[in-house]
């Protein structure tokens, strides 16, 4: 509520003129901020827009070159995380920073501890615990190890541990990124429920949607600059999204209708049981025809990456098959000799994995050595005995131009491009060898929108050329936009399939979350007995 | 964004670190009470200041350009051999079973003979530490470590029970027969009508190692295997996804790792010793691993990295001949030469790169 900070005079946070420079990069120029007391304010901007930096600074991790921070109208300076803690400031990092096999109550005293011996900290802080869950719907077994908590759970506990150091001001860092529709509608109304008590939120966050739903003040960034902060109710998502890009931008995906053909993908009863004997497939059937995208929704870690993996020929070592996968018409090998991943491209399966930094490229490589990876063993690149690097480089060039690759230089490392540009060179890769099929995990995972809007009529585009797409995504709105058909992983099936036009997001979170909406109607979905899947999905409790 | 230029990664930064550690030498060789300037003339006219001084230093050299390609191919596939001492040792039995099983006419003839029983025994010797890595996942470093210990034992009793002439006390083998002995660089001077080096051990195998330089650039970067060696090196992940196997790659990658330690013993075996005995390789393989690091892993830095310690042996040694300097002074030496080029390569680096970056925004 704006209103309630001209109620307690001084802001909680006064930026004024920070500026910070890495190198030759301005990661931040001359930043001022303002957010009042018990507000939630939204900080937006692309990728490399300087939203990390700038709370770096205000956690303590950078100083900055030049300006002033005001807590409370204060001027203090903040030296590193401690100084921070101190003056009020806790950051909940989008990487939970937690001891696994620790309890929570362990974890929320770690770092906190006072006097030699655990015992008293210990029951000290059940108490404060105790009193913090009742205050604010915060509940989490404090006896519970943090490696058994849902992912949601564990958010709380990142929560818990900044409200016991006193945080007055709580710094969020993509909060929704590892969460169900439903933990993230819970963690909402945490937090508006730390605004009530007079906390101040700083959410950073890409989606806009977010922005729209739960902050009462937004600040978007744009090449390390503070371009516009306003109030939400005063602005809309077209807005936002412009002055995040500094253009016009299409947030829907224009599509033609698609005209599906015949099946490229079929894949029948596939299971697979991991090296630790962990059933993460358990019969996955599913169809793709030509000119169609199929999008996988489902919260991370319920079989998508398997299903991916296996689909792109390399399950994980020690890992049991079974069932079926037909590529046009013929079968394709599981695991064994001939189900690697050169196999798979030979056999028209483009991939672009979920993880550019660790499976797409390799970092260290140039941008043109990247754009051969996987398709090293093409005719085309070879020169005898040699590889024939002169004419990767200049298969390199057009691709960097096709694609709009910045910058345009070959010859950088790949670790030297932003995540977007990244992602162009693996989507550049595997698209413009038009594989009959494509799949393609996280597509636009930290990428920045201008990139997005690129990839997605990439996909589109290759699916109009009549090829068939699997999409995996845990962004539903990626999903929702993207796809012709929708279809829900939940722990290793497919809970139920969808016609993207009907789909709707409250029907998929069902799905998400293990409940089958068509077999649970709404009024019989409240007893404990309805649903197992409830209790597995973790965050709605 | 670069950090800074090259020129500054490749050549300032080991420039500064050999600095360091020379710096450092200075102070432990006055702390004995000897004058380092002195020490650096005996070890400089000893070391390059004649052609005899050459004729050691390029043999030296010459041994550690092998056992420093053998550590950068596998680290380039992202496995750290410290076999080099064991494949070398290795290799020179290959060799000398393959000299002494035929009557050679020439020497020209033998050698591409004795260099692939080299190569074979090496990379036999590398094999199966690598196959352990790949299947089995034992530590390649500590499978490595142990297997030195065992060619040491194996070549002892390989040399005393059987390689051993009747007769002889020594554990060595025969000597080769006069057909085999290679021409020594001093020789092939003479040839030319210079007069270079005489009666040092410095020999063809010296030429032998460049084109293994050469080669081993070739494979690393301009064909399909190095391709995959070093992506794998990089991402195993990656690798998987691209199609490529991480058993088939650890396993070639060390072969030709021991292959290429292997390939020393036509130097020390064929070239200088000329017969085969107990302890041949010197320590050369474990200079080869500092030799790969300074050299950052390019058959260009390491051999010039070969050279510099091929310096240091050949100085060391006429240091400890001409002066009060304990031979352990000379391990001292080396030893810092390592540390600093090595192991502590990011003290130097990170206040340059953070120099270059300060330059340049003055610049800016």
């Amino acid at each position: 509520m704006p209103a309630a900070g001209a109620l307690h005079g001084a802001p909680a946070i006064e930026l004024r003129g920070i500026s910070k420079a890495f190198g030759p990069v301005q990661a931040n120029k001359d930043i001022d901020l303002v957010v009042p007391r018990g507000t939630i304010h939204g900080i937006i901007g692309e990728n490399g827009a300087g939203k990390s930096t700038l709370m770096s600074i205000l956690y303590g991790f950078y100083r900055p070159d030049a300006g002033e921070i005001l807590i409370g109208g204060k001027p203090i300076a903040i030296a590193d995380s401690q100084a921070a803690i101190r003056a009020g400031i806790g950051m909940v990092f989008q990487h939970f920073k937690l001891v696994q096999n620790f309890t929570v109550l362990e974890n929320v005293i770690l770092g906190a501890e006072d006097g030699g011996l655990l015992r008293p900290s210990l029951s000290r802080a059940r108490g404060a615990l105790k009193r913090l869950a009742s205050e604010y719907g915060l509940q989490v077994d404090p006896d519970a190890l943090v490696e058994e908590l849902s992912v949601g759970h564990q958010q709380r506990v990142e929560i818990l541990k900044a409200l016991y150091r006193q945080a007055d001001i709580l710094i969020l860092d993509e909060p929704t990124g590892v969460l169900t529709p439903a933990e993230a509608d819970h963690l909402f109304r945490i937090l508006r429920g730390l605004r009530d008590e007079g906390k101040t939120i700083i959410l950073i966050t890409h989606k806009l949607r977010e922005i729209m739903e739960i902050t009462d003040n937004v600040s978007v960034m744009r090449r390390g600059e503070m371009v516009a902060s306003v109030k939400t109710a005063e602005t809309g998502p077209a807005q936002l999204a412009e002055l995040m890009v500094g253009r016009k931008v299409l947030l829907r995906v224009e599509k033609p209708p698609a005209r599906p053909g015949a099946p490229v993908l079929e894949v029948r009863g596939l299971r697979m049981v991991d090296a630790d004997g962990v059933e993460r497939l358990r019969g996955i059937d599913l169809e793709i025809r030509a000119g169609e995208i199929l999008g996988i929704a489902g919260v991370a870690g319920n079989g998508q990456t398997q299903l991916l993996e296996v689909l792109g020929g390399f399950p994980e070592a020690g890992a049991k098959l079974q069932g079926e996968i037909r590529l046009n018409g013929k079968p394709l090998p599981l695991g064994g000799a001939g189900a690697d991943g050169r196999a798979r491209r030979q056999a028209g399966v483009g991939h672009v994995p979920e993880d550019r930094q660790a499976e797409g490229l390799i970092m260290d490589f140039t941008a043109w050595e990247n754009v051969a990876f996987g398709y090293h063993h093409a005719p085309e690149f070879q020169n005898g005995m040699l590889m024939d690097n002169a004419a990767i480089r200049a298969d390199a060039m057009g691709k960097i131009q096709h694609f709009d690759i910045r910058p345009p230089n070959p010859d950088l490392a790949a670790r030297n491009f932003s995540g977007g540009n990244q992602q162009k060179i693996v989507v550049a890769r595997e698209v413009e060898r038009n594989p009959d099929l494509l799949l393609i995990g996280q597509p636009t995972r930290g990428v920045d929108i201008g990139a997005i809007e690129f990839i997605h009529k990439r996909i589109v585009a290759l699916r109009d050329a009549g090829k068939a797409v699997l999409l995996v995504s845990v962004e539903l709105d990626e999903i929702m936009a993207l796809s012709d058909r929708i279809a829900v992983m939940f722990d290793g099936r497919i809970m139920g399939e969808r016609l993207a036009d009907e789909a709707t997001t409250g029907d998929l979170g069902c799905l998400m979350a293990g409940v089958d909406p068509a077999l649970t109607p709404p009024e019989a979905a409240i007893p404990p007995a309805a649903a197992p899947g409830t209790d597995a999905g973790g965050g709605a409790g | 964004m670069e950090r800074m230029p090259k020129w500054a990664d490749v050549i300032l930064t080991p420039l500064i670190s050999l600095a360091l550690a020379f710096g450092i030498s200075a102070l432990v060789i006055l702390a004995i009470g000897e004058s380092p300037v002195e020490a650096l003339k005996v070890m400089v006219q000893g070391a390059l200041g004649s052609s005899y001084g050459w004729g050691f230093t390029l043999y030296y050299t010459t041994n550690f350009v092998f056992t420093g390609l053998a550590v950068m191919v596998a680290y380039h596939a992202g496995l750290f051999n410290i076999g080099g001492e064991g494949q070398a040792a290795l290799g020179g039995l290959g060799v000398a079973l393959v000299v002494l099983a035929l009557p050679w006419p020439h020497w020209a003839l033998a050698l591409p003979a004795a260099a692939m029983g080299a190569a074979l025994f090496g990379a036999l010797w590398a094999l199966v530490p690598a196959w352990l890595q790949a299947r089995r996942g034992s530590h390649i470093v500590i499978t490595t470590i142990m297997f030195n210990f065992i060619a040491a034992a194996l070549l002892n009793y390989v040399l005393v029970n059987l390689l051993r002439p009747v007769g002889s006390m020594d554990p060595a083998s025969a000597r080769f027969p006069a057909a085999v002995h290679l021409p020594k660089l001093s020789d092939m001077a003479l040839g030319l009508g210079i007069e270079w080096g005489r009666n040092t051990p410095a020999n063809v195998t010296f030429f032998v190692a460049v084109a293994a330089c050469v080669l081993v650039w070739l494979l690393i970067w301009h064909t399909r295997l190095g391709y995959e060696i070093r992506a794998f090196g990089k991402s195993e992940p990656a690798a998987l996804y691209a199609g490529i196997s991480p058993v088939r790659i650890t396993v070639l990658a060390m072969l030709i790792s021991g292959a290429l330690a292997g390939l020393m013993a036509i130097n020390n075996v064929m070239g200088e010793a000329e017969r085969l005995m107990l302890n041949a390789v010197e320590g050369a393989g474990f200079i080869g691993i500092a030799v790969a690091l300074m050299g950052r892993n390019h058959p260009l830095g390491v051999l010039l990295a070969a050279l510099l310690f091929g310096f240091l042996y050949q100085g060391g040694g006429e240091l400890a001949l001409w002066t009060s300097i304990p031979r352990e002074l000379i391990v001292v030496i080396q030893a810092l030469v390592i540390l600093f080029t090595g192991a502590l390569d990011n003290m130097v680096r990170m206040p340059l790169e953070r120099l270059f970056t300060a330059l340049r925004r003055k610049g800016a």
